[in-house]
């Protein structure tokens, strides 16, 4: 039967197992609008925004091992959409975004609403396409959601000129993808992994730095076997946690920027270091000369070769999925009669147990006058017992739950790293609830970030989402306040946050729950009256010390054992 | 260094300009690139000459081989190879220079393929450094366009670049 290239849209999202769909609508994509009104496997949900469709289905893809799904119409729905994906492409989340394109016969003529949309987004997707055909929707679709998944993961925009989805032809949709250009890795070079083992076995002070790969790959349950079957220590970048619980004795916190000082200080220090599913970014190892100063042993196991000797020297890379990287490797380690040395371990942990005691680990000075932002992060830890899906903002309020919110779990800990996109939260806490009914979700943000996507407190109401709001309400941009303090010379330039709402009244005005928490003694019973209304949206705007700071901090260039450490200790 | 890297890729639409994206928006160097179909419709061959440290050589080799568009990376530079480009150049001609030019030409075996009574025009093939050293030979001051098409290049013996 003939069907329009609408329709065959609908289809492939039906065959691939889309639940939910992200958009916003508008000409160039009436009729695929039109398709889905006509059918009720896809839900479609309508935000208030198209930057949140992406962050929506962004959220729902983080949370899940699922491809997030998402559809705007073309010029301004798209150009929306941008930052979404952008944000989506430096994490490295799956994700397929359909936009509409003016007709074909218009393209180039500078046509109402047209933007070159493969032009524009190229630099910030995993691949994209102009689907010209109506004949060729259906196997674009399906490579486009087979690039999302397979090897790096990453979003893939698909084109869909107007004329062209409504051409019809046969709807057939292809069992299977080959594109000859593209091989994802699958097991890593024996060989490679044999001498990573030796290399392992042989070391005195070893360390085990793993990644977002860990979270992506589902890797986590062989990463713990690899670091208790070795006996080392292991920490994770902010993309990572969760992916080695958190309050296992051989974790030694989160690294980089705002690490904790053991972790930093075993990251500089170590002879040999395994680097699983982690990237070496500029704010994990600070100045890579400093970080050079330190001879070390690196072995790197990444899908992407690129991601591999980017910034650092690697000894022993090793490309491959690292699900079959790690259960391989385990598999040598467990087969071989050489352990690690005792003596050497022993040493190495005394090391840093002392760095422990000297950073103070992660501790603030609390107060029963004003509130602290990580006393609220640590209530709500308490309160959720770990096991909460948090989302989070850009800022200091970001760094304080990565610090102080203890995760175990993967897939819990659902921010934006790579881009650091304000706005974030709120959006992709709506994908993350969708995505798991009846669990809680909590978004911490601050009073800069909400105000980025905050007409989605709109869409929450529509779907019923019991979104937890938690508002570190510090009247300032934190995170540059700090940053101007430490740096500027106290010239807070623009970083105050004028002309505040009521931030009460505006989750009130979207026929929500607001509360405002003004002292610390407040915090824990008005989390626990929050999360007691299980069908309610509750935003908490809680009043925190605005001249808090985020500690401990390796200032930018600077290297890992560079550290500030908090005064209050 | 100076590294010729040839690739095979999809001859599809906006390719091109996946490859030339790449260059720029992560600030690798480009003297050249050349891009043509080969005898399989399917596929064009483009070579890109660049140059960088050993670090960077490695990181564009793994980012063409990134794109999922390109089917096959070499890079020509690590092993026997010939290069070639073609230059035609347009020279104000006249009077003595006439005789020396045509002599210049002939040395460096080019050939003359336009004549007026005020120019010669010139194709030349050859590596890099051959047109460059034509181009001194000749002096600025009689040159009047330039055109080259920039290098490109193929491993010698069984060095090939296939799917
Ligand atoms: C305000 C702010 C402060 C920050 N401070 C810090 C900080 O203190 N510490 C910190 O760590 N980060 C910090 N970041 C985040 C930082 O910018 C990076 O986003 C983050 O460090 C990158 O994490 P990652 O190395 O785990 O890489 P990711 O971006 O998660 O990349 C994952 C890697 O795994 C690979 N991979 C993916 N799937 C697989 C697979 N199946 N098999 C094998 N490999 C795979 C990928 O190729 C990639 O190389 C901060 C961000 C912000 C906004
Ligand atoms: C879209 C966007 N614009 C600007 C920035 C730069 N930036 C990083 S943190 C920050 C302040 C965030 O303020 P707030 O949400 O109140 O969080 P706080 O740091 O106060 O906890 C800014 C402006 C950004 N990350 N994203
Ligand atoms: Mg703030």
């Amino acid at each position: 039967m003939e069907m329009t290239g609408a329709e065959i849209t609908i289809r492939c999202l039906q065959e691939e197992g889309v639940e939910y769909l992200f958009g916003y609508p508008g000409g160039a994509v009436l009729h695929i609008y039109d398709a889905l009104f006509q059918q009720n496997k896809v839900k479609h949900v309508l935000v208030r925004h198209e930057q949140a469709a992406i962050h929506a289905a962004d959220g729902y893809a983080r949370s899940s091992d699922k491809v997030g799904v998402a559809l705007v119409t073309s010029g301004p729905g798209l150009t929306n959409a941008v930052t979404g994906i952008a944000t989506a492409y430096m994490d490295s989340i799956p994700m397929v975004v359909i936009s509409g394109q003016v007709p074909t016969f218009a393209i180039g003529e500078d046509a109402f609403q047209e933007v070159d949309a493969v032009g524009i987004t190229r630099p910030c997707v995993k691949h994209n396409f102009l689907v010209k055909d109506v004949k060729d929707i259906a196997s674009t679709l399906k490579k486009a959601f087979y690039l999302a998944k397979s090897g790096r993961p990453g979003p893939v925009l698909v084109d869909i000129p107007k004329d062209v989805s409504a051409h019809k032809t046969e709807f057939v949709y292809p069992m299977s993808v080959n594109i000859r250009s593209y091989q994802p890795p699958g097991r890593g070079d024996s060989a490679q992994i044999r001498q990573a083992a030796l290399l392992l076995m042989s070391a005195k002070r070893p360390m085990i730095y793993s990644g977002g790969g860990v979270v992506l790959s589902g890797a986590s349950a062989q990463l713990t076997d690899l670091v208790r079957l070795l006996g080392f220590p292991c920490t994770n970048t902010l993309m990572g946690l969760g992916g080695y619980p958190a309050n296992d004795k051989q974790y030694v916190g989160m690294l980089g920027m705002h690490g904790t000082f053991e972790a930093n200080m075993s990251m500089q220090h170590c002879d040999v270091l395994v680097a699983i599913g982690a990237r070496f970014d500029d704010r994990v190892i600070g100045n890579v000369e400093h970080f050079a100063q330190v001879p070390r042993k690196i072995i790197h196991i990444d899908i992407d070769p690129s991601s591999i000797a980017k910034r650092v020297k690697v000894d022993v890379p090793i490309v491959g999925e690292l699900k079959l990287v790690l259960n391989e490797l385990l598999e040598v380690l467990r087969a071989s009669r050489q352990k690690p040395d005792v003596a050497d371990m022993a040493t190495w942990w005394s090391q840093i147990d002392e760095w422990r005691a000297t950073g103070g680990g992660l501790r603030y000075k609390n107060s029963s006058e004003i509130i602290k932002p990580q006393f609220v992060i640590e209530t709500l830890h308490k309160l959720t017992g770990g096991d909460a899906f948090v989302t989070s903002d850009v800022g200091q309020h970001q760094m304080w739950a990565a610090q102080y919110y203890k995760f175990n779990h993967p897939r819990r800990w659902i921010n934006s790293g790579g881009l650091g996109t304000m706005g974030f939260g709120l959006p992709a806490a709506m994908g993350v609830q969708l995505k798991h009914p009846g669990e809680t979700v909590a978004c911490v943000t601050g009073e800069g970030s909400i105000q980025m996507n905050i007409q989605e407190l709109s869409t929450c109401k529509q779907y019923h989402l019991p979104i937890k709001i938690l508002s570190l309400n510090n009247g300032y941009l934190g995170m540059v306040r700090q940053w101007q303090e430490f740096f500027h010379g106290n010239r807070f330039s623009e970083s105050y946050m004028d002309a505040l709402p009521d931030f009460v009244k505006v989750a009130e005005a979207y026929g929500h729950v607001g509360i405002r928490v003004d002292r610390p003694a407040d915090v824990e019973p008005a989390m626990k009256e929050a999360f007691s209304r299980k069908d309610d949206l509750v935003f908490m705007d809680f009043r925190t010390d605005p001249t808090e700071n985020v500690f401990p901090m390796v200032p930018g260039g600077k290297g890992l054992s560079e550290v500030v450490l908090s005064e209050d200790l | 260094m100076r590294h010729i890297i040839s690739l095979l890729m999809e001859n599809e639409a906006g390719a091109l300009s996946r490859v030339a994206g790449l260059f720029s928006a992560r600030g690798y160097n480009i003297e050249s690139l050349t891009v043509a179909p080969t005898e399989d419709a399917s596929l064009s061959r483009m070579t890109i000459v660049t140059s960088g440290s050993d670090a960077v050589i490695e990181q564009i080799n793994k980012q063409l081989n990134k794109l999922i568009d390109v089917v096959s990376v070499m890079d020509l530079s690590e092993g026997e190879h010939i290069e070639r480009e073609l230059m035609l150049i347009k020279l104000r001609a006249e009077g003595d220079d006439r005789e020396e030019l045509k002599r210049l030409t002939d040395i460096f075996r080019g050939r003359i393929l336009d004549v007026s009574d005020h120019t010669y025009t010139i194709e030349l093939t050859g590596a890099r450094v051959k047109l460059d050293s034509f181009i001194d030979a000749i002096g600025r001051d009689l040159i009047l366009e330039t055109v080259r098409t920039g290098a490109s290049g193929i491993g010698r013996g069984n060095r090939i670049l296939s799917l």
